[in-house]
């Protein structure tokens, strides 16, 4: 979707800030609310890309003015009443009052959490050989679904080489809507800065996506 | 999605509310057996001790150290780093990225937050805020500039969207004047921000 979260390549946002010795978390419940997404995520509620997905739907207002864990929060929400696990109500009640609805990997509990430590496999067997190799010529194409994509607007219609085959991969278009993992073939694309932003760019410019085989068309 | 109310939620001010509701769901996925808190406890737990910067600091120095893990770390990564059974495990997908006097490589993600969170740890607030995940792509010198870095203007600078699962890691320069030193102090040299790109690890005798 043309979400606000498609940030690359905005004006207006202001200087990046670091903070020194940032704290892991600002305030105890971001934590919790970090751990409630991992732990729901797992306990098989949600996949990771409907969990962005939600993040994503947010409305551009609330998207720019909430922290990060807000916004965790508010998807979290968002998403486990639209599955069914939670009721409106009960946000609003702050308590249970409906049957819990089953959880496809049961209640996540302490045992569970040595295997979240650890990332995730998002590599599986391609149905068919790969379309593109490292030198070709590819250019994004010009797309807009309107649900969730990986493939950033600032590079749409864009020429650019494929430098990397990285493997067939779940494809997160599909896998956000839960339509299955229908994997597809994922590859690094640089494109030149000037091919990006026009012919004023600083020249030693190079940016890279990871692209999916269906963003890529030969150029 | 639902249409139920957002607006309530929009000023950081509210942080008090922000709790209530964070309080609220918790005690709900508790009451309908959906997760133990204690398990929560642990996640929170295990992200504050097991994870971070370190991990990724013990990579660079080896590399830095040895070059048949060097070698081993670019042409994958993943597997390199398996090899140390002292570093968290990384799952798949970890690839890492060389500066040189040609070239500096920087990584950001303009989608939302991905980050190498078994190397790093959890990214920092400007990571995932927008005047980074805006600019990284189009305008990396005067993001390095916020910094306080800034690179010869023939350095081709490389970034990197990480806009799938692949997660990036960039090997910054050694530092000059470090002949001999042990992997353990060379770690102690490596910034978390040397190994996003937006820094350069410290230099010896320089106060930290």
């Amino acid at each position: 979707m043309n979400g606000v979260h498609d940030m690359g390549g905005m004006d207006g946002f202001g200087k990046v800030e670091p903070e020194p010795n940032e704290p892991m978390f600002h305030s105890e419940w971001e934590g919790r609310v970090m751990a409630m997404v991992r732990a729901m995520g797992a306990a098989g509620a949600f996949n990771i890309d409907t969990s962005r997905y939600y993040r994503e739907t947010l409305p551009p207002d609330i998207y720019l003015a909430c922290s990060y864990y807000q916004k965790w929060l508010l998807g979290l929400e968002d998403l486990l009443i639209d599955k069914g696990f939670v009721a409106a109500s009960e946000i609003a009640a702050g308590h249970a009052t409906e049957p819990a609805k089953p959880l496809k990997n049961g209640k996540f509990t302490v045992d569970d959490v040595e295997r979240i430590m650890v990332r995730g496999k998002f590599e599986r067997k391609p149905s068919a050989p790969a379309r593109f190799k490292p030198g070709d010529r590819v250019r994004a194409k010009n797309m807009h679904p309107a649900t969730h994509t990986r493939l950033p607007r600032y590079t749409r219609g864009h020429v650019g080489v494929v430098e990397r085959n990285l493997g067939c991969n779940v494809y997160p278009d599909s896998a956000a809507m839960e339509a299955g993992e229908n994997p597809q073939w994922l590859y690094t694309v640089v494109f030149d800065g000037t091919e990006l932003w026009g012919p004023d760019t600083d020249p030693t410019l190079k940016i890279s996506i990871d692209a999916f085989e269906p963003y890529l068309e030969a150029a | 999605m639902t249409e139920h109310d957002h607006h309530h939620h929009h000023d950081h001010s509210e942080l008090s509310e922000t709790e209530l509701r964070v309080r609220a769901l918790e005690t709900i996925l508790t009451e309908k057996g959906y997760v133990d808190p204690a398990a929560l406890d642990a996640i929170i737990q295990a992200y504050e001790t097991k994870i971070g910067p370190h991990n990724g600091a013990r990579v660079v120095a080896k590399a830095w150290s040895d070059p048949a893990f060097k070698q081993s770390l670019l042409a994958d990564a993943t597997k390199a780093v398996g090899t140390l059974g002292h570093v968290s495990r990384v799952g798949d997908h970890l690839v890492a990225v060389e500066n040189t006097p040609q070239r500096h490589n920087m990584v950001v993600c303009t989608l939302c937050s991905c980050y190498p969170w078994e190397m790093l740890g959890l990214p920092p607030v400007w990571y995932k805020a927008a005047p980074y995940r805006s600019r990284a792509v189009k305008d990396p010198r005067g993001v390095l500039a916020d910094f306080g870095v800034s690179l010869p203007k023939e350095t081709e600078i490389r970034v990197w969207d990480s806009t799938a699962e692949t997660r990036f890691l960039v090997l910054p320069m050694r530092p000059e004047g470090t002949e001999g030193w042990s992997e353990q102090q060379l770690a102690e040299l490596v910034t978390r921000d040397s190994m996003i790109g937006t820094g350069f690890p410290k230099t010896p005798g320089a106060p930290s």
